[in-house]
């Protein structure tokens, strides 16, 4: 295995300055996304940021490296493509609760379910930002928001826990006051082989008086400080279920299985942006004579 | 120059499109021409299903009009569709089980029952008891007779088809193909009289396979779908081949999911396809907007279907183009096309990955369920390995000393040079929002005006050139004629002979395709148009969708409209008849015929009564009570064919009114 060598932070800076609001939590999300490509050493050309829409899939605008940044919803998506027509880049989607868990969370069951080699990014705000505060899928019961003026009625959804039993193989839950963890935890997930989630609580400091930094703080803990074993599912499964006073931060779920690239038959001869256009008259003449 | 069609009818299940094959494959080989449509039903066994192969020396457009053969493989087939057998044809049968009775069919048409236990008896001794699946291939022998096409080579069909099975199986199929031949050859006469075979090989290929061999040869290298009739034969075709194709082929979760990875793959910079019908188009046109404002290459196949919702998953519309035309929010560059035939349907693919790279813009490539499931036959050359790839203007290196690479640079042509990523100094954001020519969104901090106009010209500048480089359509048939048939997609076949039919009954006629929906030939057809006589437009939908859009850009109305919506696909003598009503000044007569009251009654039996009844004798009635004329079926038991019933359907709605039990 080549040696890692590690690139400085600044190498990922952006062509412009990130437009969040101040002491939003997707800035320390941002940092530990370049902090982690440094980590493992990979090139900007080779670095692919995927987003949808919503104020933390703005983050492929503020890294250097090549990015899309698609449709609401559709970041897994278009991801899927980017990623299997050239797999020699290094494909990382980045966007927001109600972009991944909400409107597209069925790119994103599927993903999993294929375990493709990517990684996820989930800013979890627990709130719509970028339309003004309107609950999320993530929106705790009784929350009061916009749209939900009498308090939030239905129950979140546990990203980890859909996730380890979708088929993701690498399952980790981050909080951007926890930069250096969360960095480890992206750099981990990069370097997995396999899909891999990492759930990040990224405060709104504009529309969620809930769920902010504080109130994190007074509850989140590692659980690698009391060494914990992700590979075990049913353990792990138990363990996104935590919640309230005490909320786990760190590799929840971590297995080794078969890829999707694993299986797929026209990707043994390297990345499909690589190989020739077209076929052969030999081909081609076996094709036509399948109907005489 | 002769020509014969064959039908073949029976429940699905029963495997005559395998039959049709067969006989298709055979006359394929000889040199002749076929072209086949299968009517067929959203069901997998039972239904009524219905496939004609018309065969001639010459190239055949579409199916036809009525049979020279039918093959009925149930009883219900001989009802339906005995009496379409022209004078001089024949009908085969298994005289086991079923009956055709002389007033069933035309005069002069032969009925040649095949009694099937006596025909297979030594076969049967031999090789044990032959499935009913297997009589099809006797029947199938008696039609290579009464056709008078070379059984040598159906017998070579028939092997190589049964080949993978073993040598018993080929021996028991061969023989009995000989056997349904041999027993025709004795008790009747052929219809046909000796063919002239060209003896060139000719592929029996449908639209979809025509589309997905393009794209491999294309250099597609991602194919994404979601099964969808009648778009999903593109997805077989693709993932049976697709490693021979070096095509990464991906079922996904739903059309959304189809759509934005083929987008998210022609980013990354492979030539990427998916294709689906309109339902699942519908669900894709947010992202096909969003091609639009990246600038990315991907090419769409739209296959329409009746429609709306779930309409009519198996049969044929052209009503879409509205859907297509208004695809996503907002304006953007795209270019909209519609191959007319197998054969066009591969140019047009490799054509439709050229444009899309070359102008960087989704290309919307409209079939239809026609045009994408009949098959027909289609010279070899058409196939072609190395076809034109032109990739357009590319980036593979850019030096630091270059300055900042803009890949969205707004250049004379509207074009900017792309880079694929993972190129060293090119890196780039592709971008779903407004941005500037680096692709700096432009739609958060401030939103300069300018730089949206400049960005929204620049795509659309692009249109421009592309159309220059598309050809023009062009009236085909005689230029001096009094009737000019206007259409586009499928119903190309059906026109041109319809046209060929109008000019022998003296009325003059050619005919406009329009291929290039958009960007379209807006002077050329108008320069076209106002110099014919007289215009109709002939569309398998109810609204006349080009002939309104002609309009809007040309200000030119057609003199008539013939339109179909009832699923099934245009035949010539049809189109023929309208243009001559239209001609006529005579009001569309849309009143229930005869032949539709026993389709009415077919289905009303099913879903209210018993299919131990079959509608029988139809006549026409008065008021009876009703607001209007109806038809009285008399409706018999199958077995005996006493009168059970009547049902009166009206006339003028199609309404059944009464069920009335015959008192015993």
């Amino acid at each position: 295995m080549a040696t890692v060598v590690e690139l400085p932070l600044d190498t990922y800076k952006g062509p412009v300055d990130p437009d969040w609001c101040p002491g939003c939590g997707d800035f320390g999300v941002l940092r530990s996304v370049q902090m982690a490509a440094g980590k493992l050493g990979i090139q900007p050309k080779d670095l692919m940021i995927v987003s949808g829409i919503g104020c933390s899939s703005n983050l492929p605008g503020f890294i250097h490296a090549y990015g899309v940044h698609s449709l609401h919803g559709r970041s897994v998506a278009v991801a899927t493509g980017v990623h299997l027509a050239n797999t020699d880049l290094k494909v990382v989607m980045t966007g927001g609760d109600g972009d991944g868990y909400g409107i597209g969370i069925g790119h994103f069951i599927h993903a999993m379910r294929r375990n493709l080699d990517v990684t996820y990014v989930v800013m979890d705000n627990q709130i719509y930002g970028l339309t003004t505060g309107q609950a999320s899928p993530t929106t705790t019961r009784g929350h009061k928001t916009k749209s939900t003026p009498l308090g939030n009625a239905e129950i979140p959804l546990n990203p980890l826990a859909l996730a380890i039993t979708s088929g993701a193989t690498y399952v980790a839950r981050g909080f951007s006051g926890e930069q250096k963890q969360l960095a480890d935890l992206i750099a981990g997930g990069m370097a997995h082989k396999g899909f891999a989630l990492i759930d990040v609580y990224s405060p709104c400091v504009t529309y969620n008086k809930i769920n902010t930094y504080p109130w994190f703080k007074e509850r989140v803990y590692k659980v690698e400080d009391e060494g914990f074993d992700p590979s075990d599912m049913e353990r792990s499964l138990k363990k996104s279920f935590e919640w309230g006073d005490k909320i786990p931060l760190g590799v929840i779920y971590k297995v080794d299985q078969t890829t999707y690239e694993d299986t797929e038959p026209v990707l043994k001869k390297g990345a499909l942006v690589k190989q020739p256009l077209g076929i052969s008259k030999e081909t081609m003449k076996a094709f036509v004579d399948e109907m005489i | 120059m002769q020509e014969v069609t064959v039908g073949i009818a029976g429940a699905a299940g029963d495997g005559l499109d395998k039959s049709g094959d067969t006989l298709a494959k055979t006359a394929g080989r000889l040199g002749l021409h076929v072209y086949a449509y299968n009517s067929y039903q959203s069901i997998i066994r039972g239904g009524h299903i219905w496939l004609k192969v018309r065969i001639g020396e010459n190239k055949v457009f579409s199916h036809g009009d009525n049979l020279g053969v039918l093959v009925a493989l149930n009883q219900d087939s001989i009802e339906r569709h005995a009496y379409e057998v022209d004078e001089g044809g024949c009908v085969v049968f298994n005289s086991d089980k079923i009956k055709c009775d002389p007033a069933q069919v035309k005069p002069n048409v032969e009925i040649l029952g095949l009694p099937m236990a006596e025909i297979t008896k030594e076969i049967v001794a031999t090789h044990g008891a032959i499935l009913p699946i297997m009589q099809n291939t006797v029947a199938i022998g008696a039609v290579l007779f009464l056709s008078q096409i070379d059984f040598a080579e159906g017998e070579s069909v028939i092997t190589e088809t049964f080949q993978h099975k073993g040598d018993k199986v080929v021996q028991l199929n061969v023989s009995l193909l000989k056997a349904g031949y041999e027993y025709a050859k004795v008790h009747s006469r052929p219809i046909m009289k000796d063919w002239n075979y060209s003896k060139i090989r000719r592929p029996f290929v449908t639209g979809n396979e025509a589309i997905a061999i393009a794209a491999a040869a294309s250099g597609c290298k991602f194919y994404s779908a979601y099964p969808m009739t009648p778009a999903s034969t593109i997805l077989h075709w693709m993932a049976n081949h697709a490693e021979a194709a070096g095509i990464c082929v991906k079922q996904a979760e739903d059309e959304l999911a189809v759509i934005n990875m083929a987008v998210g793959a022609g980013i990354a910079g492979v030539r990427s396809m998916c294709a689906t019908a309109g339902g699942g188009f519908a669900l894709m046109t947010e992202a096909i907007g969003m091609a639009g404002i990246m600038e990315t290459p991907v090419v769409c196949v739209e296959v329409q279907r009746g429609g709306p919702s779930t309409g009519l998953p198996t049969k044929t519309e052209q009503a879409d183009l509205n859907q297509v035309f208004g695809a996503s929010q907002g304006e953007y560059p795209r270019m909209i096309v519609a191959p007319r035939d197998t054969a066009d349907c591969f140019n047009t693919t490799v054509e439709a990955f050229n444009v899309a790279e070359k102008y960087q813009m989704p290309v919307l490539l409209m079939s239809d369920l026609l045009l994408s499931e009949h098959p027909e036959t289609a010279d070899v050359e058409v196939f072609k390995h190395d076809v034109k790839i032109d990739r357009g203007e590319t980036v593979t290196s850019w030096p630091e000393t270059n300055g900042k690479y803009k890949r969205f640079a707004l250049t004379e042509s509207g074009i900017s040079p792309r880079a694929i990523p993972g190129t060293e100094n090119t890196l780039y954001v592709s971008g779903s929002d407004e941005h500037d020519e680096r692709g700096i969104l432009i739609s958060d901090m401030f939103t300069v005006a300018p730089v949206r106009r400049k960005m929204f010209e620049k795509r659309m500048k692009k249109l421009d050139l592309l159309l220059k480089e598309l050809p023009a359509p062009q009236i085909e048939g005689d230029p001096k004629a009094d009737l000019t048939l206007v259409g586009w997609g499928s119903t190309y076949g059906a026109i041109r002979e319809a046209a060929e039919l109008l000019c022998k009954a003296g009325i003059k006629t050619n005919y406009l395709i329009i291929k290039y929906l958009y960007p379209f030939h807006g002077k050329e057809v108008s320069a076209i148009l106002s110099k014919c006589k007289k215009k109709i437009s002939v569309e398998a939908n109810f609204t006349s969708q080009l002939a309104r859009y002609i309009r809007s850009e040309t200000g030119l109305a057609m003199d008539g409209y013939v339109t179909k919506y009832d699923g099934e696909p245009f035949e010539p003598a049809f189109i023929m008849q309208s243009v001559k009503d239209i001609l006529g000044n005579k009001v569309r007569n849309l009143d229930v015929t005869e032949q539709e009251a026993k389709e009415i009654a077919y289905h009303y039996l099913r879903t209210n009564y018993k299919e131990s009844l079959r509608p029988e004798r139809i006549v026409k009635e008065g008021k009876n009570g009703h607001n209007e004329a109806t038809w009285k079926v008399e409706l018999v038991e199958r077995a005996t064919k006493k009168k059970q019933a009547e049902l009166s359907v009206g006339i003028e709605t199609g309404a059944t009114y009464e069920f009335v039990p015959t008192a015993e």
